[in-house]
């Protein structure tokens, strides 16, 4: 366990950025912006004018952390407190319960609640207590 | 050209957003679901500003006819709730926990070569893959039974 400070000033601006993306997406191509429908429509292109688009967003994503670089001096924290085997089986269960729920963090959780979606309330009330439920097992039953 | 320049700025905005507020920093995540212990309630505070400046967005640019690039708006019409949405966003759930990343929090700082970025975005397309190759044999099986 890594103890990190409370920044709610990054935070909010951070989020604020996150939202504004989204609402530029819907303005300019009509869609939610969701992560993994964004990099699944790059892998698996359904046409190459979807590709176009997804690959000019994911491209822009990966510019963030530079941009955030040049800004901030040095680049973004990230602390992994987890074994490399936790983050092959963490991303596994990821990509196949984002899948089958149909989005994520950003898909259900900012764009879904933000246009009142009953399906993204369901799905975001449901992650958030399984991510609560298995972050205490882990922490506090098996490491405690 | 203009609507690829500004798909791209699109992306550029939501990536320093994912870093700045800290959604790409497992042990930030971790600890905002750890109540139990070292707690940060930094996490709500991402959430809330993305939903309300989310949600105020939408009330403009959905109240125009289409949006500027595309014919229409695209947008999920489904208001289904079965155990495939709640059992596929809980095993998301046991997955954010478990690894400390999301898809939006890892995706933008792949660009940063971060091994343990790289590896849980290889593990998630391949659990993404393996998703669909599930579902492709389940929907063939129901045809050929039909």
């Amino acid at each position: 366990m890594i103890e990190t400070e409370f920044t709610p000033y990054a935070a909010m601006a951070g989020g604020a950025l996150i939202g504004l993306a989204s609402v530029m997406l819907m303005a300019l191509r009509g869609r939610i912006f969701g992560a993994t429908g964004i990099l699944l429509g790059v892998l698996r292109p359904a046409s190459s004018s979807d590709w176009t688009w997804r690959a000019l967003l994911l491209a822009g994503m990966f510019t963030g952390p530079l941009i955030y670089t040049l800004f901030a001096g040095s680049g973004p924290a990230i602390q992994v407190p987890v074994a490399p085997a936790a983050l092959i089986i963490g991303g596994l269960l990821v990509g196949l319960g984002v899948t089958y729920g149909g989005g994520c963090t950003s898909g259900h959780g900012v764009c879904g609640m933000a246009r009142l979606s009953p399906r993204s309330f369901v799905a975001t009330g449901s992650f958030m207590i399984a991510t609560t439920i298995t972050v205490f097992v882990i922490r506090h039953v098996i490491g405690g | 050209m203009m609507r690829h320049i500004l798909t791209y700025l699109t992306g550029v905005i939501f990536g320093t957003g994912i870093v700045l507020s800290g959604m790409s920093n497992p042990s930030k995540v971790l600890n905002f679901f750890d109540f139990a212990g070292i707690w940060d309630p930094s996490l709500a505070f991402v959430m809330g500003a993305a939903v309300v400046v989310a949600f105020i967005g939408y009330r403009f640019v959905l109240r125009r006819p289409k949006p500027v690039f595309e014919a229409r708006f695209d947008i999920p019409a489904s208001r289904t709730i079965d155990m495939r949405l709640i059992a596929g966003s809980a095993v998301f759930g046991v997955g954010w926990g478990v690894a400390g990343f999301c898809p939006g929090g890892a995706i933008p700082a792949v660009s940063t070569l971060n091994p343990s970025v790289l590896i849980f975005v290889a593990s998630l397309i391949a659990g993404m893959l393996l998703a669909r190759s599930i579902m492709r044999i389940g929907a063939a099986r129901q045809s050929r039974a039909a």
